[in-house]
């Protein structure tokens, strides 16, 4: 069998101390302390190249820390499947031939073990998993069939069929359009009633104050973490976005750069 | 119609024909189905370069063996795993680009192994065979080997399919499962190098990287679905090793060209026909 690690009950589902990054000999992430508990609903906010990815990779425990700590249920993210890291779309290679519902059943792989082939078990989890999203009548096309909304439920698809009980979205907001981004959202409180815990980043601060429970403004470090009237306060955006904001019709303030593609992007080979 | 059937059985009262055909059938199927990975991965270059850096351990065998061919596979062999896994290491490592640093090593092995050849007299024959195939003179014992290490890493993809198109179709998430990426990826590895070994005979190392791209980018064009893949590159590859070694025969030219030929001419076509229907 592949590593399972057992979840100490009174543990924080993610907790973070002192955690530093440095990448390329560049400080990606400098002293970040936060937890998160489970069922939380998270947005992490920041300007382009603020480590948002990063995070989310040593979260997940595919890039080591420089030094600090990351600990799920209390123990290392390393020996953890119960963590999803849904990628950027445009980090995915959508011509390759594999289907809908073969997707999905990659997300199973740990819990099948080596050597094995799925089970009728398996089965019924892919096939629940896309009824969640609402994609079973889908199963079968390939994944470039889909529309971008679509290819990001299957995603989530995934991380449901791994039982991920963390989800680490990376912008999965970004590109589409507004009702492709209501349906995802109401499928995050789908999440959120079935306690799965949610990180989700993104560039759209309205929407990251307007659905989220608590928002962490990241750049490089923490600038600010929790409600999030308190962490869009004028001076916290200030510290984190320089001189690129602007106010937009009065009260409500968005980043100049909204541009999303030239994030640095850690490739895992 | 008889004349037509006298035409394809003709060739195969040659014993050297049958032992050809079954040859460049299983080493067809083995390449169609390793390739599979090759194309999805990207690693055209990478199979290319493999192929051309075993030169210098076949000549050590030649040189070794006074010019044998039985022991070369095992030289052919020891050498493909060796060189995979080096440049396997080296693109990890490299300070220059990948794609750079395994060109510099690979024209330079393959230098340093024709350097090797061309110290024997009868050199040109014998260097033509390594580098461009010779699939008429498999012998008996040649073709156990086929047989047995081809179904070897037949089996291995097979054990190992949820891992490889995970592997392949999202790295990140094969991490965050857990699944042992280093050794998947070095297996992987491992197999296009016993792939390689297995069908020197067949194509030669020059011609080698046709048999691993060309058939599984033929079935890439006509289907969405990685196991059909697999199997429609299969078909694609031993129908081009049958049609290959016909023609070899009626018009008189170099085996492992004519199959490589056949392949390609079945690419073009997939992907006129893919064309057309898109018009």
């Amino acid at each position: 069998m592949y590593p399972h690690n057992h979840h100490e009950a009174d543990q924080p589902i993610l907790d973070v101390r002192h955690l530093t990054v440095r990448y390329n000999g560049r400080l990606a992430l400098d002293d970040l302390t936060f937890h998160l508990h489970e069922g939380e609903r998270v947005a992490v906010v920041g300007p382009n190249g603020a480590g948002k990815s990063t995070l989310f990779k040593v979260v997940s425990g595919v890039l080591p820390p420089t030094s600090g700590e990351v600990t799920i249920f209390g123990s290392r993210p390393g020996g953890h499947v119960c963590i999803a890291y849904i990628p950027q779309r445009s980090q995915v290679d959508w011509n390759f031939p594999v289907s809908v519902a073969d997707v999905v059943m990659m997300g199973r792989s740990a819990k099948l073990g080596p050597l094995s082939w799925p089970h009728k078990r398996d089965w019924e989890h892919v096939r629940s998993a896309l009824e969640t999203v609402e994609l079973s009548k889908l199963a079968s096309r390939q994944i470039s069939q889909l529309s971008g909304g679509q290819q990001q439920r299957m995603f989530i698809a995934r991380a449901l069929a791994q039982e991920a009980e963390l989800m680490l979205m990376d912008e999965p907001l970004t590109g589409l359009d507004t009702p492709a981004q209501e349906s995802l959202l109401s499928l995050l409180d789908t999440l959120q009633n079935q306690k799965v815990t949610v990180m989700v980043a993104t560039h759209d601060l309205d929407q990251a104050a307007r659905h989220f429970d608590r928002m962490m403004l990241l750049n490089h470090r923490i600038v600010a973490f929790g409600q999030p009237d308190y962490v869009l306060q004028t001076e916290n955006l200030l510290s984190a976005y320089g001189g690129r904001l602007r106010s937009a019709n009065g009260d409500s303030i968005l980043p100049v750069d909204d541009c999303c593609d030239d994030e640095t992007h850690d490739h895992i080979h | 119609m008889t004349t037509f059937i006298n035409y394809l059985l003709q060739p195969l009262s040659y014993e050297f024909m049958q032992r050809g055909m079954l040859a460049s059938i299983l080493v067809g199927i083995v390449c169609a189905v390793v390739g599979t990975y090759v194309v999805l991965r990207g690693m055209a270059f990478f199979g290319d370069a493999l192929a051309h850096t075993i030169l210098p351990g076949i000549a050590l065998g030649y040189l070794v063996s006074g010019g044998a061919r039985e022991p070369l596979f095992w030289w052919a062999l020891g050498t493909a795993v060796v060189a995979s896994l080096g440049i396997g290491a080296i693109s990890r490592n490299a300070e220059i680009k990948e794609d750079t640093a395994i060109g510099i090593i690979f024209a330079g092995m393959f230098a340093l192994g024709i350097a090797m050849i061309s110290t024997v007299r009868s050199y040109a024959v014998d260097l033509s065979h390594f580098l461009f195939g010779d699939v008429l003179s498999v012998s008996t014992q040649s073709l156990w080997l086929i047989l047995i290490f081809g179904g070897l890493v037949l089996m291995v993809i097979f054990a190992f399919y949820k891992e490889f198109m995970t592997l392949s179709f999202d790295p990140v998430l094969a991490a965050t499962l857990r699944l042992p990426v280093g050794m998947l990826n070095n297996l992987l590895l491992a197999l296009i190098a016993v792939t390689v070994a297995v069908s020197l005979q067949t194509v030669g190392v020059a011609l080698m990287v046709a048999m691993l791209v060309t058939p599984a980018a033929t079935a890439y064009l006509l289907t969405h679905s990685l196991s059909r893949m697999m199997m429609l590159a299969a078909l694609f590859a031993s129908l081009s090793g049958v049609i290959g070694l016909y023609l070899s025969y009626y018009l008189s030219i170099a085996s492992g060209a004519a199959i490589v030929l056949t392949a390609t001419l079945f690419f073009m076509l997939a992907f006129g026909w893919k064309r057309i229907r898109r018009i």
